[in-house]
Formats: structure tokens, sequence, C-alpha cells
């Protein structure tokens, strides 16, 4: 398995004075499924033009399977895309659709049918061979697209937000077929989104972007539990912050200060330096536990409920804690609105599940 | 409520009757058997279109205006063409003086064009006739041509070319056989349009055609007698007929080829 499949070394791309993308570097190992995730103008949709050769790069240079593509038009590359709006064209039928990019592969007949035959079968579209695309569902549109690139049979597959037009429902199984079809095919995806549910839930790794840069690069669980700044900690999930300062180091850990709750000793794994005021303390709503009764967790403070809202499989809490001027979401899945008399609780913190995080 | 509708009708009702009915007055008297325009009638013919039959300087003129007409057309759909997806797909310097210069014969009265014209193709030393015409023609047609194709352009969606890029095909591929199928309706409405501007200009025609009369030119000079005038109608009436047809047909391409099964791309096109 190559684990430098796809190269992006000190990748710029500048608009005027914008920095879409501000000299990025990662690579992308031979058939992972990869997600550049991110808000709206962070640069990911410009990144992965940039792989598809609809914008070339004001700095940097790109590499897939060894060759260089920097320089190469779109036609040239061995990429291909499933654009946010599919692109079907409309003037041809779904069995054109598919066939179109094979006039240039030197087939034979025999060759385009069986090819055409399989990822049909592969994207469950046999029998919509004639259809033209004003017939077709959203989710069949986002099939014919599929079948269009893959037919194909590039070194990497594109997507550009394709889930982005679809109701729940179809996303969510969406999501999890795109995740058997790329371990079946074995192809490498690069596929962008904003959701971070979504790249979370189907990618080997992610790249978390934000202002032209990478935030963050690693699987989904460690984005999770150990974000490597407070965008990243913000961004994936939800999360409370707690201002602090750090004060002397003891071995893996560091003493610190939270704002109007003491002193305490916590992981520092991103190893903060000491007697720092720029730091916070990022904690999980559902790594919290609220109770009616004192815990002897090592932070338990007292709290009033100001709302709550009731989201199924859990319910969410929102406590003002007493003596402080800040409200905490907490989840649970034991208890709901109607647990609680006077709207009292316990909120109970284990310094475990703290995350210390620098400022910008 | 009523009171409103009825003033509406009414107004519509003379708003069509002052566009089309000095425009009928043309084919009834085409029919009267007499030299003048005026009523009572006299009774009905047919002899001025057959007189048309037997008229050859008439039909040396016909075939100088389609000749005209169609070569103007093509050139000057094939100019706005690829003005107009300029126009609409990229931001270039200079693009709003490039679109003024392609506006201006649009804008400058026609007599100046050719006038303009006239001089320099006499200072150059070339014969007038129907080459000087059909560059006139040219270059009156092209911005007509390019707003009808600017407002099919604007709606495309380019994430197409861009596909059809991703899928192997080079920018002439994707010319071909993504954008000019989409355009396609859009052409067509600017050839027609073309050749119906250039088939009834009379201005530059006047000027440049020298001794090769052109349709509206031969309906000039035979105006001028008295006994021509009721064939003349005739042609008049004919035009009107052919215009008509040729619009109508502009329509029924548009959505020709674009069954039910095609229906949003009508709408999107």
């Amino acid at each position: 398995m190559n684990e430098n499949f796809i190269q992006i070394n000190g990748i710029s791309k500048h608009f005027g004075n914008v920095k879409a993308v501000d000299d990025v570097s990662f690579s992308i190992k031979e058939g992972e499924f990869f997600s550049l995730l991110g808000p709206s103008g962070c640069g990911k949709t410009t990144l992965l033009r940039l792989l598809a050769g609809f914008e070339y790069p004001t700095n940097g240079n790109l590499l897939i399977d060894g060759s260089d593509i920097t320089a190469l038009p779109p036609d040239k590359r061995p990429t291909n895309m499933v654009f946010q709006n599919y692109a079907i064209f409309p003037h041809i039928n779904v069995e054109q659709n598919i066939k179109f990019g094979l006039r240039k592969l030197g087939l034979t007949d025999d060759e385009i049918k069986k090819r055409v035959d399989d990822v049909l079968a592969l994207v469950k579209l046999e029998g919509y061979e004639e259809r033209f695309s004003g017939q077709l569902s959203g989710g069949q549109r986002q099939r014919v697209a599929l079948a269009r690139a893959l037919v194909r049979q590039p070194k990497v597959l594109l997507l550009d937000e394709p889930l982005g037009a679809l109701d729940k429902k179809l996303r969510d199984e969406m999501q999890l077929e795109l995740r058997t079809l790329q371990k079946e095919i074995g192809i490498t995806f690069v596929f962008v989104t904003h959701d971070q549910q979504e790249a979370i839930s189907m990618s080997d790794r992610v790249a978390v972007m934000s202002e032209g840069k990478i935030q963050q690069l690693s699987a989904p669980n460690e984005l999770y539990k150990n974000p490597e700044n407070i965008f990243v900690s913000d961004f994936i999930g939800e999360t409370n912050f707690l201002k602090a300062s750090t004060k002397s180091k003891d071995g893996d850990q560091i003493n610190v200060a939270i704002e109007d709750l003491g002193d305490f000793k916590v992981k520092n794994n991103l190893n903060i330096p000491e007697n720092s005021s720029d730091v916070v303390c990022s904690v999980r709503p559902e790594s919290m536990m609220i109770s009616r009764d004192k815990s002897d967790w090592d932070i338990c403070l007292e709290a009033k409920i100001n709302q709550t809202s009731y989201l199924g499989e859990m319910t969410r809490f929102y406590v003002e804690v007493s003596g402080i001027n800040k409200v905490i979401t907490v989840s649970s899945q034991h208890f709901d609105n109607q647990s609680f008399e006077n709207n009292t609780c316990f909120i109970s913190i284990s310094l475990e599940d703290i995350s210390l995080l620098q400022k910008k | 409520m009523n009171e409103k509708n009825n003033s509406l009708l009414v107004y519509t009702l003379i708003y069509f009757g002052f566009l089309y009915i000095p425009v009928l007055f043309l084919p009834i008297f085409s029919f009267n058997d007499a030299n003048y325009m005026s009523f009572p009638l006299a009774g009905f013919t047919t002899d001025h279109y057959e007189e048309m039959w037997s008229k050859r300087n008439l039909h040396k003129a016909l075939w100088a205006s389609v000749k005209v007409g169609v070569v103007a057309s093509v050139v000057s759909t094939a100019i706005a063409l690829l003005a107009a997806k300029a126009f609409v797909r990229y931001k270039f310097r200079g693009q709003n003086v490039s679109y003024g210069a392609i506006m201006m014969p649009f804008l400058i009265p026609e007599i100046i064009l050719a006038v303009s014209i006239l001089i320099i193709w006499i200072n150059l030393g070339f014969p007038l006739g129907l080459v000087p015409v059909t560059i006139g023609h040219i270059l009156f047609c092209t911005p007509f041509a390019m707003l009808i194709l600017i407002a099919r352009i604007e709606g495309f969606d380019f994430s197409l070319e861009e596909a059809s890029r991703d899928l192997g095909e080079n920018a002439w591929g994707t010319f071909y056989r993504v954008s000019l199928p989409l355009y396609l309706p859009g052409i067509i409405a600017a050839l027609l349009l073309s050749f119906i501007i250039s088939f009834d200009e009379f201005i530059l025609a006047f000027f440049l055609s020298g001794s090769d009369a052109t349709l509206p030119m031969y309906m000039w000079n035979q105006m001028r007698f008295v006994k021509k005038l009721p064939h003349v109608l005739a042609l008049g009436a004919v035009i009107i007929v052919f215009t008509t047809f040729i619009v109508l047909l502009a329509f029924w391409l548009r959505n020709v080829g674009q069954g039910k099964e095609k229906k949003d791309i009508a709408i999107k096109l």
C-alpha cells in the first residue's frame, strides 16, 4: 500500500488577495477514504478542484502515484469527479452519460459494454439506461454521477459534497453505501464535506481545514478525543470551553487553574508550556455526569437547569453553575427534564476528560 | 373589478388593431384588380401574384437577398456565439469596452454605419455590390445574435463543461459534445433572427449594393412606377407570410427534440 499515493507539496492558491489554500502539505494513502472537512470558504473545495485540474496552484506541486500532475489539464489526469450538483448531461440518456468518458480510452465495443454493465450493477441502476436526468430522483442522479466517474476506473475519485442535496434518510443510506462501495473497489476517495458527522462516520482519515490551512489531520476518533486546537475541538461535535491558565508541569501532566473552579492536575498531550494564560479546558457534554446527589468525582458542582432539549436517545441540559455566570451543556441518557425537582442538580467532571488547548 | 377588465380589453384591442390593421391592407390590396390602393375594391384577381413569376429582376434580387442573408446570419451568429460565451463565462480586462464595441452598430444610426462603410470601401478601391452589403449586415446582425445567445448561455450550468473535461474530453471535444448541443436552440434562434434582419434591411443595401439590388432595394425601385405597385404589394404579402413562418419555425425548433421526457432541459435552456 502506497503511503504517499497522493502528495500535496506546499500547495497555495490565491485568488487576488484571498489565500484560498495557504501552503498546505500532506499525503493521502492508496485505497484510503480521505475527507476534507471544514466550514464554507475554508479552501476544501479549492483543494479538490486543484486535484481535479479545474484550478492551477499559485505555488507547490501535486503528485499522484509518483507522477507530477501539477500542470496537466483535467482530461489528462488519473482522477474523476462527482460534482456537487451531479452535472449529468441533460441532452443524453443515462447509458450515454456513462459511456461519455470511455470514448478516448481505446476500448473495444465488448469492453465498453462490459464496463457499463458492471458499473450499472455496482450502483444498482440496471434498467435505467434509457432515462434522462429529468426522469431521475436525486439519489439516482447521484448514482449516475458516481457510475460515470467510476466507469473510467480512475486512480482517485474526487467527491464534492455529493450528499448535500439529499434528504436526511437518503443521505444516511448513501453514506453507508458509498463507504461499502469504496471498500469493495478499493479506489482512493477524496471526499469534501462541511458535515462533520458525515466526515467522521465515513472516513479513514480526515483533514480539518480552516482559512486555507489544515488544522488537524487524523483518524476520526482522534479528532474527537484529542483535538489539537480550539478550532477542531469546537468544529467537531459540541464542547464546553472553560478559561484557564497553566502553572507547573508534572511529568505528562500539568497543573492548571480553571477560572472560578480552582486548581487541578490534567493531562498535557499537546505539551503546552508552563505559566501560560492563553489556554482553555475543553469538556464534551457527554463526558460529564448530571445527578440529583453530590458525587465523588474529581470535580462536582451544584447547578441550576436553565433549559433542556429532548433528543430521543439523550437529553441535553443547559445548566448554570452556582457562583459562576456560565452556561454549561451536559447530555445524559439516564435523565430527562422530568428527573429533577426545583431544577437543581449536580454536575460532575472527571479530570481524564478535560482536554487542555492553546488559544491561537 | 369588471370595469377595469373591460378597459384593459379595449386597450388591448386598440393596441393590436394599431399593430396589425396597416399590415393587413397589403394582402387585401394585393388581390384587388386595380393599380391604386383605394376603396371600394375593384374586384378579386391573382394577376399580381402571377406577374411575380415573370419578373427576372425580382428573382435576381431574391437570390441576392438569400445569399447575403445566409452568409450574414451564419457569420454573425458564429462571432456572437464566441463573444457571448466569453462574456458570460469569463471575467477579463476590457470586458465592458469590448461588449460596448460589439453592441455599437446596434446603437449608432444605421445611415452613419452605411456611409462609413461606403467611404472606406470606395477609398480602398473595391467595387460596390453584395460583398460590402454582407459585411455591413454582419456588423448589424451580430449584436442581435449576441443578445439572444447571452440570454441562453446565462442560465447554462458550466459544471457540465467541467464534467466533460473531467471525463477526458479536451476543450474542442467539450464544445462539440456538450456545449453546442445545449446551446443549439439559442443558436438556431440567433440564425433565424439574423437572417430576417438581413433580409429586411434597406439602408445599408441602399448605400452599398451598387447595381446588385437586394429584395428591399428592388421593391423600393419598383415603387416609383404606378403600374408596378400591385406586384410589389403581392411581394410584400408573400414576405409577411414568409417572415411569420420563419418566426413560428424558430419557436417550433426550440421545442423539437425535447419531448416530454426532456422537458426540464427546455426550461433550463
